[in-house]
């Protein structure tokens, strides 16, 4: 096999910058994910709403349901972070946020490489994620 | 047992026993309300860890992805409203698709220089996608989730597969982007050099892809596969491993909107995340001694009455 082909079959430099960021994030959010839902299933902090109230309304559509706790949208859990049940999204938003680091990671990687065609595409793609993890976008409701 | 082997049963009774013996303590000190679930509240989180299990192993059997099943068959047949059936849908899809992800990516079979302007698309256009699906009716969105899943049936029983489609010629985008690749095939050790075509139009139908994928909360492995494969002419393998991590990009964005809008309930979506896992790793170790094809027939049916209770939801409510 030449070396040119051997080069050809192993990830480009940034893939492999992007595999190992999202390797680490995922295994770090997934065991956050487990963790805070021990805590807060056993009751090691106590929830802001007790699990058999969210069993009672979890029917209703995510507005009224949002009303009748008294809750508020977008990144306002995280002054609820003390309480056991908004303890759990700090490992789903890292799950929700790993790959907006991988973008944004890989970025120098592909400007060094003269990429900068693809440097552009991961800033943009980076933006349009933030800017859904923002909150700033709203949506109609029910 | 091999290592590995004893590996997978030690990670998976930790996580079983750390989600069970968190419910179980909290059952043995929080009030059940009676006029609260008939069960208790600890029965639910039970349950759907159970049937999302049996969901993991019949979505790596059936080779469907667990987001395309989890959202109409939970829909169907639990109490949940939409709204959070669909945010825990879109995790759980992101979850698989992260965990898959960077070994697909290692193994040279995802190409991130494909995904990246396909992901672009597709992940805006799931905002847009999430944004629509949040801001209709619940029996509107019920109703085209009904028809989609029977049409994904469809497709599931009618879409062909190529495992390297013929590209006589790259085309002048994918040429410009410099998408093309090598891989070695393991079981033949063949070396595959492959191009794209018809960018332009895949690219088109991605918009349709994250609008639906945004919308309904599925993972869209379903409807990336053939488009990557059949129409632009990417090797089946790179195809299916492409569209996996393609998903995390996708979901990442519309599973955002729908937290933000507060559709995230902890206790509907870890035990149904952990669930689909273990119920995936189980499913690759049964893939050896399954029959695939059966399996697949009962997952289509699966989905094709999921499908029809789906439109009967939100028909007659």
């Amino acid at each position: 096999m030449t070396d040119h082909l051997e080069k050809s079959l192993q990830p480009r430099q940034e893939q492999l910058v992007y595999a190992r960021i999202l390797e680490k994030g995922m295994f770090f959010g997934l065991l956050l994910v487990i963790l805070t839902y021990f805590i807060y299933v056993s009751g090691i902090m106590k929830p802001y709403v007790p699990a058999y109230e969210v069993t009672k309304y979890w029917t209703m559509n995510v507005h009224d349901y949002l009303h009748h706790f008294g809750l508020k949208d977008g990144w306002s859990w995280l002054s609820l972070i003390a309480y056991g049940d908004f303890l759990n999204f700090i490992g789903i938003a890292l799950l929700a946020g790993v790959t907006i680091i991988c973008f944004l990671a890989i970025i120098p990687v592909l400007w060094r490489n003269d990429d900068k065609l693809y440097a552009v595409f991961a800033l943009v793609e980076a933006l349009v994620l933030a800017v859904a993890a923002s909150g700033i976008l709203g949506a109609g409701g029910h | 047992m091999t290592k590995r082997g004893r590996h997978f049963l030690i990670v998976s009774a930790v996580m079983v026993s750390v989600l069970f013996l968190g419910q179980w303590a909290c059952a043995q000190t929080s009030p059940i309300d009676p006029g609260g679930s008939e069960y208790g509240w600890w029965i639910w989180p039970v349950l759907l860890f159970v049937v999302t299990f049996v969901m993991g192993v019949a979505a790596v059997l059936g080779g469907v992805g667990g987001g395309v099943l989890f959202v109409p068959i939970i829909s169907g047949f639990f109490p949940f409203h939409l709204d959070f059936v669909r945010g825990a849908g879109l995790l759980v899809a992101l979850a698989g698709a992260l965990a898959a992800g960077p070994g697909l990516l290692k193994m040279n079979l995802a190409s991130l220089r494909l995904a990246m302007p396909v992901a672009l698309i597709a992940s805006t256009f799931s905002i847009i996608g999430a944004m629509i699906g949040l801001a209709l009716p619940t029996k509107v969105v019920q109703i085209a989730l009904g028809v989609t899943i029977l049409g994904i049936c469809a497709l599931m029983l009618t879409a062909k597969k190529s495992e390297l489609p013929d590209v006589p010629q790259a085309d002048w985008i994918s040429s410009a982007l410099h998408i093309s690749g090598v891989y070695q095939e393991a079981t033949t050790g063949q070396i595959v050099q492959w191009k794209i075509h018809r960018t332009w139009q895949g690219l088109v139908l991605f918009i349709a892809i994250g609008i639906m994928a945004g919308m309904f909360g599925l993972g869209a492995g379903w409807a990336n596969v053939p488009v990557l494969n059949l129409l632009m002419g990417a090797p089946l393998k790179i195809s299916v491993a492409t569209s996996k991590f393609l998903l995390s990009i996708t979901d990442t964005s519309a599973a955002w909107i729908y937290l933000n809008n507060g559709c995230v309930i902890p206790l509907i979506v870890v035990p149904s995340l952990v669930g689909i896992m273990l119920g995936s790793f189980v499913g690759v170790r049964l893939l050896k001694v399954a029959k695939p094809t059966m399996v697949r027939w009962i997952v289509i049916a699966m989905l094709g009455f999921a499908g029809l209770k789906a439109l009967q939801k939100g028909i007659f409510g």
